[in-house]
This record gives structure tokens, C-alpha cells and sequence, in this order.
């Protein structure tokens, strides 16, 4: 049953994505992108990774689709006042598409089929189990990756401000 | 997984779908009257003995109007969003736990749908899910009121989920566990985490007002600014599920302050009760106090809302981010710093 399942939601996750591609308005891009992470959260959940589950639909479903879907609400794009995109820009289209996908099938053809994937540990996912991996040892890369956010966060905060400091 | 666990289980969510529906059904009542009574009115006192049928003659009246989808409006959008809206407002009911698990004979049921070890950010992940509804509504009806409401609900949920985030996380220092079994299960008899997390339950209710657009912090529905708000273009049961989702919201974040901060169905002396009334009667009558507490915040979001004027934008903004998200942070450190106090002597 598990493989079935994963199978459907695979399928789903690609469809929705290529409807983000495929859907002509924005707005309704966004809504697939948000679709297609529920289908990630899915797969999350499939592979008993629960806390990446709920921080996936969390964080990327709850906190980053909400700012995009703001974004483009205020923006409100439509037909009306989309540039014009001349042939050229086309041409290169084509031509960079076309490169990515001899890259893909050459790598494609390079690799060998691989086991089925077999967890080493089954409750890794779970948050206990997770938080001593995190703060044992991954200390440090965790740590620095917060760091990084936290330098993001002051840049942010920097830009916004209007008056001289 | 046997027949019986399904059917239970079944039971067990259309019994709580029901009385969600059936709570925020009479909170529109108990609204009213409630607004009669702070003002000196009796409210509404015509359909039924004082009043008791006016929910469901609004009921009806809600379903009969004539249903308006506007030309330009965006169609299957603008279907979307009220039916969005009611969805993230019903499926928060289903990791908290309605009382300690009922023994019949040798059978063990629980009384929670289902115990994730991840329920309370189960729940915080429905809570930021929730302004979708209002969200696609507003941009749907292309109308640039409801957009402009939209776009301050989007805005006033993400500011104020991160106080609501970090009050959380203040309070899972404490408990050491997301789930919300747990949680209730160690705040037995009279040991509530209020008493351990005062300032974190104050930041909590305060963002569970903003979160679920009530009084004070209604922008989104500011009639003198914005003729409606996000559903100035919806009619019919379309504007009533909008209303009706936002009492569901309020039974649930009320559940969930019940569960998280005053314990749950634990009661003092409650150890005592269980030895008087066996083990069937005892859970339930947990379940009663649950239930009371549910209802005393029900009743708490409609004192303040006839009690606090509405906020200015720039002051909600200023509350969220310049004195509830420092005041979250603070207590997270000094939560921290006594508890690691506390364990090393």
C-alpha cells in the first residue's frame, strides 16, 4: 500500500508543478506551488518524517506562500500590463530548455538503478530523535546556519529603515 | 486496523464535527445577547422562547437569499474561499484530546481523534493556514475593498504568529513535548502550565484574537474603512460560512487555550471525583469542565470585543512587532534560565 500511495502522490506533486508553470495567471500559479507543497508534506508524512512534515506545511505553506500570494495580490498582475517579451528573448528560451534537457537525459542515463530506499532508522524523523541529531552531531552547521538567517533577518530589517541611523 | 477502530473513530469526528457546528451555531446567539447585555437591551427575543430559535431562522434566512457571484469576479476562486475557510477553521478540532480515555468494561476509548506527536504545531499549522480562506475570497471578488482587506489579513496573521510562535515555544520549554495528550496529562488536578507560564498565556490570547480576526484586532472587517472587508461582494450561505467560520475559530482557539494553559479536562480534585464516579462517568464529567472553560472564553472574546475599541493599523502593527514579539523572546530566555536553574539544584 505504502508504494501505491507514494506513486499517486509523486504523480500529483509533478502534475501541480507543471501547472505552476503552465498556469497563466500568477495568482494561480501560487496556489498550485501551494498544492504541490501540501503533496511534499504528503511525502514527508509517508516517510514518518513528522516534524519535517508539519514544519514543511508550517513554514512553507503557512508563512513563505502567504508573503508570495501578498506580493503578487499587491502587484496584480494580469494580461493587461504584462511586458511584451520580444522573439529573442524566446530563442534563448528555447535554446537554454533545450540544453537542460540533453544535461538531464545524459545524467539520467548515467545513473543505475538504485535500491529501494530502506530508512536506517525508522523514528528518525520523529522531533526527539531529530533535536539530539541537531544539537549532537550537526551542532555546529546548525549553529551556523542560524547565523546566516539571522544576518539575512538584520539585512531585511537594515533596508526597511528610511531616516539615516 | 479493525473494523471497530474505524467506526469509533468515525463516531468520535462526526460527534465533534457536530458540536463545533453546533457551538458556533449558538455563539452568534450568545453574541447577541451578550452585546444586549453589556449595552442594557434584551437582544434577540422573538423566534422561541427568549430568542433560542433566532440562530437557525438566521440560519435559513442565510440559505433562501439569492446567491451573486459578481461578473468580473473570479468564479471558481470565489467558490474556493469561503469552502477554504471553513475547512481550516474545522480540522484544528482534531488532535485535541475532549477528556482522559473512557473505560467500558475491558475497552480503552480515548477521546482525542488522533494523538500526533507533533500536535501542537499541528494545530499552529492549521492557524497559519486559516487566512487562505479570507485571503482567496478578497483577491477573487476583484474588488479592490476586499483586496485592500485581503492584504491587511495576510499581513496581521503573519506578524502576529510570530509572538503566538514564540509564547509557544516558552511553553514547550516547560512541558518538554508537542503532544497535546501529554501536555494536558501532566497538568493534572490543579497544576495548569498558567501558573508557569503567565506571561506566555497573556501573549497567547492576544494573538488568538488577532489570529482569528476578532475584536479588537478586526481590521480585515472594518466597515467604516472598507464597506465590508473581504466579503463585501459575497451573498447568501458564502457570506455565512465567512461568519460561521470565524466562531468555529473561536471554539477552537478557545479549546485549544483550555488545553495548552488551564489544564484541559483536569479540575482540582479531581482524583477524588474519579474514585466516587467510576471510570465511565469520571472522563466524562472532565469533559463537562472542558467544555465550561471553552465556554468561559468564548464568552471572554465577547466581553472584549464590546469592551476595546478597534485598533488604528499602525498601532496593531506596533503592538505585534514592537512590544508582544520582544515580551515572547524575553520570556523565552528567562524560561530557559529557570529552568536551568531549577534542574541544576
Amino acid at each position: 500500500m505504502g508504494t501505491s500511495v507514494f506513486y499517486l502522490v509523486a504523480f500529483l506533486s509533478i502534475f501541480f508543478s507543471l501547472m505552476v508553470i503552465f498556469a497563466k495567471n500568477p495568482v494561480h500559479s501560487v496556489l498550485y506551488l501551494i498544492v504541490t507543497f501540501f503533496t511534499f508534506t504528503v511525502h514527508y508524512i509517508l516517510l514518518n518524517a513528522q516534524f519535517l512534515a508539519v514544519v514543511n506545511f508550517i513554514v512553507y505553506m503557512g508563512a513563505i506562500m502567504v508573503l508570495f500570494l501578498f506580493v503578487l495580490m499587491l502587484l496584480n498582475l494580469n494580461k493587461d500590463n504584462e511586458p511584451l517579451k520580444s522573439g529573442l528573448v524566446k530563442v534563448v528560451g528555447i535554446v537554454a530548455g533545450c540544453c537542460l534537457l540533453v544535461t538531464l537525459a545524459g545524467s539520467l542515463k548515467a545513473t543505475a538503478v538504485s535500491n529501494p530506499l530502506v530508512l536506517q532508522n525508522v523514528n528518525l524523523g520523529l522531533v526527539k530523535n531529530l533535536g539530539k541529531e541537531l544539537f549532537g552531531p550537526f551542532m555546529l552547521p546548525f549553529e551556523l546556519s542560524s547565523i546566516l538567517l539571522l544576518t539575512a533577518m538584520v539585512g531585511a530589517v537594515l533596508l526597511t529603515k528610511k531616516e539615516k541611523v | 486496523m479493525d473494523i471497530t477502530f474505524v467506526i469509533e473513530k468515525f463516531v468520535l469526528v462526526a460527534v465533534i464535527f457536530g458540536i463545533s457546528l453546533l457551538i458556533a451555531m449558538y455563539s452568534t446567539y450568545a453574541e447577541r445577547k451578550v452585546a444586549a447585555f453589556l449595552q442594557d437591551r434584551l437582544g434577540p427575543d422573538r423566534a422561541g422562547p427568549a430568542g433560542m430559535f433566532q440562530p437557525l431562522a438566521d440560519g435559513l434566512k442565510m440559505f433562501m437569499k439569492e446567491e451573486i457571484i459578481p461578473t468580473h469576479a473570479n468564479k471558481w476562486l470565489f467558490m474556493v474561499g469561503p469552502g477554504l475557510a471553513m475547512l481550516t477553521a474545522c480540522i484544528g478540532t482534531a488532535v485535541i484530546p475532549w477528556g482522559s480515555p473512557v473505560t467500558i468494561g475491558s475497552k480503552v476509548i480515548s477521546l482525542q481523534v488522533t494523538d500526533i506527536n507533533v500536535g501542537v504545531l499541528y494545530i499552529f499549522g492549521v492557524v497559519s493556514l486559516s487566512v487562505y480562506g479570507v485571503m482567496i475570497g478578497g483577491w477573487a471578488s476583484n474588488n479592490k475593498y476586499s483586496l485592500l482587506s485581503a492584504i491587511r489579513a495576510a499581513s496581521q496573521n503573519i506578524s502576529y504568529e510570530v509572538a503566538m510562535g514564540l509564547s509557544i515555544i516558552a511553553l514547550l520549554l516547560v512541558t518538554n513535548t508537542l503532544s497535546l495528550k501529554e501536555i494536558v496529562e501532566q497538568q493534572h488536578g490543579w497544576h495548569w502550565n498558567v501558573l508557569y507560564q503567565p506571561v506566555g498565556f497573556i501573549l497567547f490570547i492576544v494573538c488568538a484574537f488577532a489570529e482569528t480576526n476578532r475584536a479588537p484586532f478586526d481590521l480585515p472587517e472594518c466597515e467604516t474603512e472598507l464597506i465590508g472587508g473581504y466579503h463585501t461582494e459575497y451573498s447568501s450561505m458564502k457570506l455565512g460560512f465567512y461568519l460561521f467560520a470565524e466562531y468555529i475559530n473561536m471554539f477552537v482557539s478557545s479549546a485549544v487555550m483550555s488545553t495548552l494553559y488551564f489544564g484541559g479536562y483536569n479540575y482540582p480534585g479531581m482524583d477524588y471525583v474519579a474514585t466516587v464516579a467510576g471510570p465511565v462517568i469520571a472522563p466524562l464529567i472532565g469533559t463537562v469542565v472542558l467544555f465550561a472553560k471553552i465556554f468561559a472564553f468564548i464568552f471572554f472574546f465577547m466581553w472584549v470585543r464590546w469592551t476595546i475599541p478597534r485598533f488604528r493599523y499602525d498601532q496593531l502593527m506596533h503592538l505585534g512587532w514592537k512590544v508582544l514579539m520582544p515580551l515572547a523572546i524575553a520570556n523565552v530566555i528567562i524560561t530557559g534560565i529557570v529552568i536551568a536553574i531549577v534542574e541544576k539544584f
